[in-house]
């Protein structure tokens, strides 16, 4: 490394790029299938029914997206909690994620929800034997905490810059103060957060896993285990750092940015050992439950369980512990993309593929409209993180000014 | 910042974690010892549909006049209840004599621990002490997890509802019972094939009827020792399975998802503990990291 890092906004690069385009037609298409289930029900666009009461929206918005958010919390352990330097040039792209992701998991929740007017109900009506309860407090407080932990950045940018329109200039020196103040209160009290944010993380993880317990028989064997949660939290830590990669590559391609591989390649290396104790808890379970004799049978469960654990575990596992991998921006690309997939899959697998309702006349198939609405808030994610990132400081580029680092430490994360 | 400042810090942190509450959610829900059920004896019904019409009426739920359930034709597809039938009843081909189907009326079967309740995120189910399991529209906020969670598949949503949709389910008519009535399938019923009582004397009952008649009755009251008890209890002449009935053991319905979520959070002591020691990890690899 020739250069230090520094987060720099990217205010150079253009905005719209064929790739935007589409992803804003996306999010239009979403927008227009919203509106049919806010005026005429949610029966009017999903297939959803009183058999399979959850669909994609909760399997994937919800589920999978709190599982990629899960760099958030990894990333933040390794490089605040352990305090490896070294991390930080992806602790804020990893923070901005977790922050986008979960605020979409809430969106996610909210469309689902047959009276998303009552989303606030939860904080004042408990039920503490309700693991939903327990994840729906834990992500509450959690997108609190993420929103905290980005306010320096927000600071960063704009502290002795505040410049608002001539109407409303007599508000630059409030906010600018305000800006001060909480850079200064926080500066202090941040490792508060950040632990707590990754308390709150190993909380709800977990407990995702915990939802689908209760489904009892109606859960196939194959994933219908007492240590689900376990494995849900083992598979979020698993695909942290895949997913920081995966991101990484894409952002870094997107912009014409040299890629960070000697940081993600450390990365990525740490990415096979936890694969592997995923996948030996989840192949003891199989036989000390004895469910391997159910792959015995042809189904679409028993295909989706191959599928989940050949392509989404053992194949990235493998490419994880390969030093030709590790250091090839494309293969290395490609496993974290078989990681990210695989925990998808499994998510999807636990919530819709492994869930057979004793009455169904049908399977569950997402209709047009949810697979748009889910489309299309991926598609409006990536494009508030392209604006956020060409408008504050968070990826990191090599500053040739640079002789310091404590300039950009972390605020918080050290004294 | 000195030691004594992250301590205080971190002490502060921690008891903003707990919550003032749950101390008590350990006091076991007492379930009244007479509380009521309702003995179903298949064996008996004649698919007459009467308590389908009843049950609507007594719910206000749109409903065709009551000649029209005369109409056996709804037998030639299994229904289930939903939302806008709290309860069906379904016809099966019985083996012992073709000429005389098996009707068997569904409806929830109101648990004595109930998945539904475990499951509701905001308690929007209630589990009286009397039996009856019922829904509180004023709190629900329509997440269907007790669809997922219920081990019958009983609660139904209104999904063609924009607004306030509700989860529909057989409430054992609690309001007719505070008036001193029985429930409106009880009391219409024209060939007692329903028994209302309290659960305790029904179990005698039916264990009476399959002694009397052990021809007629399979040796199985069902609902008597299934997801540890339900208020509603079938009696039938053959296998249960054979009746859509789902196989289900005697462990209570929510399972072991409450022994996960009630030692995850035993008094908050583990995520404290977890708190506490990642911020003492943080502390020392500072602490060396500030050496350097």
């Amino acid at each position: 490394m020739d250069f230090l890092m520094k987060p720099t906004l990217l205010k150079d690069k253009k905005f719209f790029t064929p790739g935007v385009i589409i992803l804003i037609l996306l999010a239009i298409n979403a927008i227009v299938f919203l509106a049919f289930r806010f005026f005429s029900g949610l029966g009017s666009m999903t297939n959803l029914n009183n058999q399979n009461p959850w669909g994609i929206w909760i399997a994937i918005d919800v589920a999978s997206g709190v599982a990629l958010a899960a760099g958030g919390f990894t990333s933040a352990a390794l490089g605040h909690i352990i305090h490896k330097n070294e991390y930080e040039v992806i602790l804020r792209p990893a923070l901005l994620t977790a922050m986008l992701g979960y605020t979409f998991v809430a969106l996610g929740v909210f469309i689902d929800l047959g009276r998303y007017y009552y989303i606030w109900h939860p904080l004042v009506m408990w039920n503490g034997s309700s693991p939903l309860f327990e994840v729906g407090i834990c992500v509450i407080i959690y997108v609190t905490v993420l929103y905290i932990e980005f306010i320096p950045i927000v600071c960063e940018r704009f502290i002795g810059k505040v410049k608002l329109i001539a109407s409303l200039s007599f508000l630059n020196k409030p906010i600018d103060s305000l800006l001060r103040f909480l850079d200064r209160s926080l500066s202090k009290t941040m490792f508060i957060f950040i632990i707590a944010g990754v308390v709150l993380s190993t909380l709800h993880q977990s407990s995702l896993g915990t939802l689908m317990v209760i489904a009892g028989p109606k859960m196939h064997p194959l994933w219908q285990t007492p240590i689900l949660p376990l494995l849900f939290l083992l598979s979020a830590i698993g695909v942290g750092f895949p997913m920081i990669i995966f991101e990484s590559l894409i952002a870094s391609r997107s912009f014409g940015l040299k890629a960070e591989m000697h940081v993600l390649s450390k990365l990525g290396r740490m990415v096979g050992p936890i694969l592997g104790i995923y996948l030996a808890f989840k192949i003891g379970d199989m036989f000390i439950r004895g469910t391997f004799v159910y792959l015995t049978e042809i189904n679409t469960q028993s295909i989706m369980f191959v599928i989940e654990m050949l392509v989404g575990v053992i194949v990235p596992l493998r490419m994880f512990f390969s030093e030709k991998v590790l250091n090839s921006k494309l293969l290395l690309f490609f496993a974290s993309t078989l990681t990210v997939i695989g925990v998808m899959l499994n998510r999807i697998n636990t919530f819709l593929v492994a869930y057979s309702p004793p009455y169904a006349l049908k399977s569950y198939f997402p209709s047009v409209g949810e697979i748009s609405v889910t489309v299309g808030f991926i598609a409006i994610l990536v494009l508030i993180y392209r604006v956020i990132v060409m408008n504050l400081p968070v990826i990191s580029l090599p500053d040739k000014k640079l002789v310091h680092k404590t300039k950009y430490e972390i605020i918080g994360g050290s004294k | 910042m000195d030691r004594r400042n992250f301590l205080k810090a971190a002490a502060i942190a921690c008891t903003a974690a707990i919550p003032a509450k749950d101390l008590k959610a350990n006091e076991k829900f007492k379930i009244d010892e007479d509380r009521v059920g309702v003995l179903v004896d298949t064996t008996i019904c004649i698919g007459c549909r009467n308590c389908e019409w009843a049950c609507k009426k007594a719910h206000n739920l749109s409903t065709e006049p009551l000649e029209k359930y005369s109409n056996r034709e709804v037998f030639e597809n299994k229904r289930r209840p939903n939302n806008k039938a709290l309860t069906v009843v379904n016809q099966f081909y019985n083996p012992k004599n073709s000429q005389l189907p098996i009707d068997v009326k569904v409806q929830c079967m109101h648990c004595d621990e109930p998945a539904c309740v475990s499951a509701c995120i905001v308690h929007a189910i209630t589990k009286h002490k009397e039996g009856p399991v019922t829904w509180d529209s004023t709190m629900c906020i329509g997440c269907r997890y007790c669809m997922v969670a219920c081990p019958f598949q009983i609660p139904a949503f209104e999904y063609d509802k924009a607004l306030q949709p509700k989860i529909m389910k057989c409430d054992f008519c609690i309001d007719r019972q505070k008036e001193g009535k029985l429930p409106a399938c009880v009391e219409i019923c024209p060939t007692e094939t329903l028994t209302f009582g309290k659960r305790k004397d029904l179990i005698e009952i039916a264990r009476d009827r399959i002694k009397r008649k052990p021809n007629r009755y399979s040796n199985h009251i069902l609902g008597e020792h299934e997801v540890g008890g339900t208020s509603w209890l079938y009696l039938a002449g053959q296998d249960f399975s054979k009746l859509d009935f789902p196989k289900l053991g005697s462990d209570p319905a929510p399972g072991v998802t409450e022994s996960i979520q009630h030692g995850i959070f035993a008094y908050f002591i583990p995520p404290i503990a977890l708190y506490a020691l990642l911020g003492g990890i943080m502390w020392i690899n500072k602490n060396k990291s500030g050496e350097e």
